[in-house]
């Protein structure tokens, strides 16, 4: 048995196919979804890709969260279904208010592509179980809009809940807060990062590392031991 | 047909790295004292009919859950003075 | 308003002596009389505005063509060409039933003018080629050339078209793979921006721009058509405009990636579903382009109504509405019963569609606009038969002065020490320094198929995920070389670029170019034009890599000057199996590092020269293709067969600069023993071609070099990747902190 996990595709979504392939590499079942559609095809758990979608224009995200398909996501992530936010995901995910805080411009204010090395902050959440708390791992960042900002009290809360769940390590690429890469809800089913696991799947490709595949075998293990 | 302005400003306590590019720029090209720049973002919206206490409130609907978002961002709404003189 | 009568062709035919401003829109008196010739009366308003921008240097190729045929009179043969010079971009197969295409642009004016809209909109324009030919992009490249790097205006213009390329780019999906960045004051007002792109599709999906069968409708789809860049395609491109102010610069096109991706997505399932019969890309002449191209391609011809094109700005004037340049606009030639589902997936995407016209049974290009008719020509004259000019062209006076000032005569390094401060001062110097600040901008991981992004020898990505079947592309110029001798300049550009695809695995296939030139009326700019055309259509028959398409830059002077002669070529290659691709940087401890090839005192235009003493003459680096087909194919057998572990090709900083880069990218250090025969400054330092240098594993020394020994390939043992440090044993010794400090401060300190 298998686990049935959707990608939604979002007009300017650019890595649906990427994580569809990273969801098939980890041996689930990939399906798409589509921005306009409602339904959510029976899915076990939703990604909401990276990308810029409709160009990140008025705010990274804002628009596209206000999609058919997002009244689904919105509802079902309230009621437990697990939703992971990529980049652009993550952006949607605060603008939806599933996840505190907002994303705004880089710091440096360029966009940035790197290698960039993350601490496992929290491995309790629907996507983290097969990292160790506590474990490095690079992972390809790549982003304009990265900023994670959000006010003290929630930071604060965020922090002493555990739902920080990804730390920037070495360097911060973009001036986020805390050094905070990506965090989750209270029930831990909806996580967002910026820095992309999808990209991170296969030896050869990319930066030729693998660290970003756990994100995917987590989701499955949970799903079928479920 | 009327023009309501909305603009959307960052809070205060959010770092706007833009507006702060802009600011060191301006010794090089003369400009003097000027201590803070903040770079922000206005809407022009044409509406149809007659701008009442009603079709604002509407807009401050529109501001505060798609223009901006208020996490990061303040907003404010106002009617153009100057579009509605010249009609 | 009011508005002067509609020139219609009828009111052409009835008014022969009105006087058009045909000076104005960029053509010279005797193309008007053509024009007129043509037509047998004067042409409407509308038309003239057509032939105007077709007829232009930057549509027409009128200067050049006469030499670009070479490219197809001297092609070599080969089985991999499916679709080859006068398409969108050419195309190739690389097995497997797959078909790549590929292409690279200038966008230089533009750039120049408006840094960030330039480079996005030539990214933007690059792509719309490849897509027109059935193709999915799958990468882009950027090479790229500005002024001094501490020129006040370099840094205006550079971080302006490093945004432009990356918010474009990046926005699209499309992985950044390649390119070059190079600063030479001769490029300061002349900044080349080149950008390159490949797409991949099945050989069944290919496709054509023309439009045939009679009755099948002319489908215009993506933005709405806009003011901008009006004129741009003859005024903009062709005419040199020195020192413009900002209230007299040309209107300058603005791009919308979210939209061009939309463009993709949508052709694309179109595509998929077999919707389409021809294809073309709105870019420099707009809709005069697009719908004259497909008419005289095609089998008949073909009436457009202009009303029906969606307007963004509803004052356009039909003269406007064909010149105007507004980017992320396509047109589709679609079978009536088709056109339902065509506009339908349009929808699907928010793209707005429109048919605006259909294919006829005659041969002329008629467009109505309020029904009457503004446009009657026939659409092959538009298009194709513009004028041609044999421009006089002489060796400059100067050349032989240049080539006379020896650079293998400039005083050399006297001690180690001194060799030392010179090895860091090249290796820190803009032109060598690491160009990660800039590349960091772009996207290399989108679409999860990049094997090999910069600064890599070549972009690698893979093609097929069960086989490993890739593809590998690489750019380079050199117009210091081209300079000093451009028919040599041109075939060192070549080389190199074909040297590049092979250190990394990839057997090169086939080439396309951006020649980047001064001004064709200068008989001197137009010899260097000449020779380094000669010289790459001699050399690519040489090799065997046909040139399957490319684009010519001509203007790019200031006053008097112009730029260096600046041929830049991309050849793209194959690789069966991307997992046995070699990457530049040193691996492990232990391997054994090996110069392959032959190392002269060659010093003409080199890195050492422009560095250290600010000097450019005497002769570039000697070619030897044949020797270079060897070295290509002693290191894709490598490869294959697993010989060796990194390998880094030899170009412009000579050997030293290759060592530093392999040693700071793989984290290891090397220390290397200079060869008998040779000095330390020329082992380090020359700029000999044909030379690449490989690391080999102990176990495979023995198998390696007698592979080369066989092939007659000299292969000489230099050193080995280990420590901390590159060591030149009796000469000096530095700390890898010490190079990648001196390597990687300088970008961010100057443009940061």
């Amino acid at each position: 048995m298998t686990a049935r996990i959707g990608v939604v595709t979002f007009p300017g979504s650019l890595d649906d196919r990427d994580t569809q392939r990273a969801i098939r590499l980890a041996g689930a079942e990939p399906v798409a979804l589509w921005h306009k559609d409602k339904d959510l095809k029976q899915v076990d758990a939703v990604v909401l890709p990276g990308g810029f979608s409709y160009g990140d224009y008025l705010r990274a995200g804002a628009i596209s969260r206000f999609s058919p398909v997002m009244d689904t996501v919105i509802e079902q992530a309230k009621a437990g279904l697990p939703v992971l936010g990529i980049c652009n995901g993550f952006q949607v995910l605060t603008e939806a208010h599933l996840l505190p805080g907002a994303m705004l411009g880089n710091d440096h204010l360029h966009f940035i592509c790197r290698d960039q090395k993350l601490r496992v902050e929290n491995a309790e959440t629907a996507w983290t179980g097969d990292y160790r708390a506590g474990q490095e791992i690079h992972i390809p960042l790549k982003n304009m809009d990265g900023r994670y900002v959000a006010d003290e009290y929630t930071l604060d809360k965020l922090e002493a809940e555990g739902r920080v769940v990804f730390r920037y390590l070495d360097f911060n690429p973009n001036g986020s807060l805390r050094d905070i890469a990506g965090i989750t809800n209270e029930a831990g089913n909806v996580v967002g990062l910026m820095p992309h696991p999808e990209h991170a799947v296969e030896p050869l490709i990319g930066t030729g590392r693998t660290d970003g595949l756990p994100f995917f075998t987590s989701i499955l293990k949970k799903l079928v031991n479920a | 047909m009327a023009r309501v302005v909305v603009d959307v400003m960052l809070k205060p306590e959010i770092l706007d790295p833009q507006g702060q590019a802009v600011q060191r720029a301006l010794p090089r090209l003369g400009f003097e004292g000027i201590s803070d720049v903040r770079q922000g973002k206005r809407f022009e919206l044409e509406v149809d009919g007659p701008v009442d206490e009603a079709a604002l409130a509407r807009i401050r609907d529109l501001a505060e859950s798609f223009l901006a978002n208020t996490v990061i961002e303040d907003f404010t709404v106002r009617v153009d003075e100057v579009a509605e003189a010249a009609k | 308003m009011s508005r002067t009568p509609l020139d219609t062709v009828e009111h052409a035919a009835a008014t022969p002596d009105v006087e058009l401003p045909w000076a104005e829109l960029g053509l010279k008196k005797d193309e008007y009389e053509r024009v007129v010739e043509i037509l047998g009366r004067r042409p409407t308003g509308a038309e003239l505005a057509m032939y105007s921008v077709m007829w232009s240097e930057h549509c027409s190729y009128k200067s050049s063509k006469v030499h670009l045929r070479q490219f197809g009179e001297k092609a070599p043969q080969s089985d991999a060409l499916l679709v080859g010079i006068g398409e969108n971009a050419g195309v190739v197969d690389v097995g497997q039933g797959y078909a790549v295409t590929f292409k690279v642009e200038s966008h230089n004016h533009p750039s120049y003018v408006e840094p960030y809209q330039g480079a996005a909109t030539g990214v933007g324009g690059i792509v719309r080629d490849i897509i027109a030919m059935g193709a999915r992009p799958v990468a882009v490249v950027d090479p790229l050339r500005f002024g001094a790097a501490d020129h006040p205006d370099t840094k205006r213009v550079l971080p302006g078209v490093v945004a432009g390329i990356g918010g474009y780019g990046n926005c699209l999906g499309l992985p950044n793979i390649g390119g070059e960045v190079v600063f030479d004051a001769c490029y300061q007002g002349n900044p080349l921006v080149n950008a390159g792109a490949i797409g991949v599709m099945r050989h069944e999906d290919i496709h054509l721009a023309k439009a045939s069968g009679a009755g099948n409708k002319v489908i215009l789809y993506g933005a709405r058509t806009g003011g901008d860049g009006i004129g741009g395609a003859s005024i903009l491109a062709s005419e040199t405009f020195d020192d413009a102010k900002p209230s007299k610069r040309p209107a300058v096109q603005v791009g919308d990636p979210f939209q061009e991706k939309l463009l993709i997505e949508c052709t694309l399932e179109a595509f998929k579903e077999k919707l389409v019969v021809g294809i073309q890309d709105l870019g420099a002449a707009g809709l005069s382009c697009a719908t004259s191209e497909l008419a005289s391609n095609g089998s008949g011809g073909m009436r457009v109504t202009l009303d029906d094109v969606p307007l963004r700005d509803s004052t356009l004037s039909p003269e406007e509405i064909l010149m105007s340049e507004s980017q992320e606009r396509m047109c589709a030639v679609v079978e009536p019963e088709k056109v339902g589902r065509f506009l339908e997936i349009c929808e699907k995407w928010d793209v707005i569609a429109t048919v605006i016209g259909e294919v006829t049974d005659g041969d002329r290009l008629e467009i109505f606009w309020h029904g009457e008719k503004i446009v009657d020509v026939d659409p092959r004259t538009v298009a194709h038969d513009g004028p041609v000019y044999e421009r006089p062209y002489a060796r400059p006076d100067w050349q032989d002065a240049l080539q006379a000032d020896d650079a293998n005569k400039l005083p050399r390094p006297e001690t180690s020490e001194e060799l030392k401060d010179q090895v860091l001062k090249l290796v820190a110097s803009p032109n060598q320094a690491s160009k990660k600040w800039i590349t960091q901008q772009y996207d290399h991981f989108v679409q999860g198929n990049t094997v090999l992004a910069q600064p890599e020898d070549s972009g690698m990505i893979r093609v097929d995920e069960e086989s490993g079947l890739g593809v590998a592309i690489a750019t380079d110029g050199n117009g210091r070389y081209a300079k000093l001798d451009p028919y040599t300049g041109a075939q060192l550009a070549l080389a190199e670029a074909y040297r590049n695809v092979a250190t990394t695995g990839a057997k090169p296939l086939a080439v396309s170019d951006c020649l980047n030139f001064g001004s064709p009326e200068d008989p001197a700019v137009m010899w260097q034009f000449a020779e380094a055309v000669r010289g790459l259509a001699d050399g690519c028959q040489q090799l065997g890599t046909p040139v399957t398409g490319g684009n010519v830059s001509l203007y790019n002077q200031t006053g008097e000057a112009a730029i260096h002669p600046t041929p830049v070529v991309a050849v793209l290659g194959v690789i069966d199996d991307v997992a046995r691709r070699t990457p530049v940087a040193f691996q492990e401890e232990g391997q054994l590092i090996y110069l392959l090839g032959d190392t002269r005192e060659e010093f003409g235009g080199s890195a050492w020269s422009q560095v250290v003493h600010d000097h450019l003459g005497g002769l570039p680096p000697a070619v030897d293709l044949e020797r270079e087909r060897l070295l290509a194919e002693i290191l894709i057998s490598a490869s294959r067969d697993g010989m060796i572990d990194s390998a880094h090709d030899l170009s412009d900083g000579g050997l030293i600069q290759a060592v530093v880069e392999s040693a700071l990218l793989g984290g290891i250090g090397a220390r290397l023993v200079v060869p008998d025969g040779l000095d330390a400054f020329t082992f380090l330092l020359s700029e000999s071609a044909g030379r690449a240098i490989v690391a080999v594993p102990r176990s495979e020394e023995i198998r390696f070099t007698d592979m080369c020994g066989a092939r007659g390939l000299p292969a000489t043992r230099i050193g080995v990747v280990d420590g901390d440090t590159v060591e030149i044993q009796g000469e000096f010794s530095l700390s890898l902190e010490e190079l990648r400090k001196a390597h990687e401060e300088t970008i961010p300190a100057l443009l940061a």
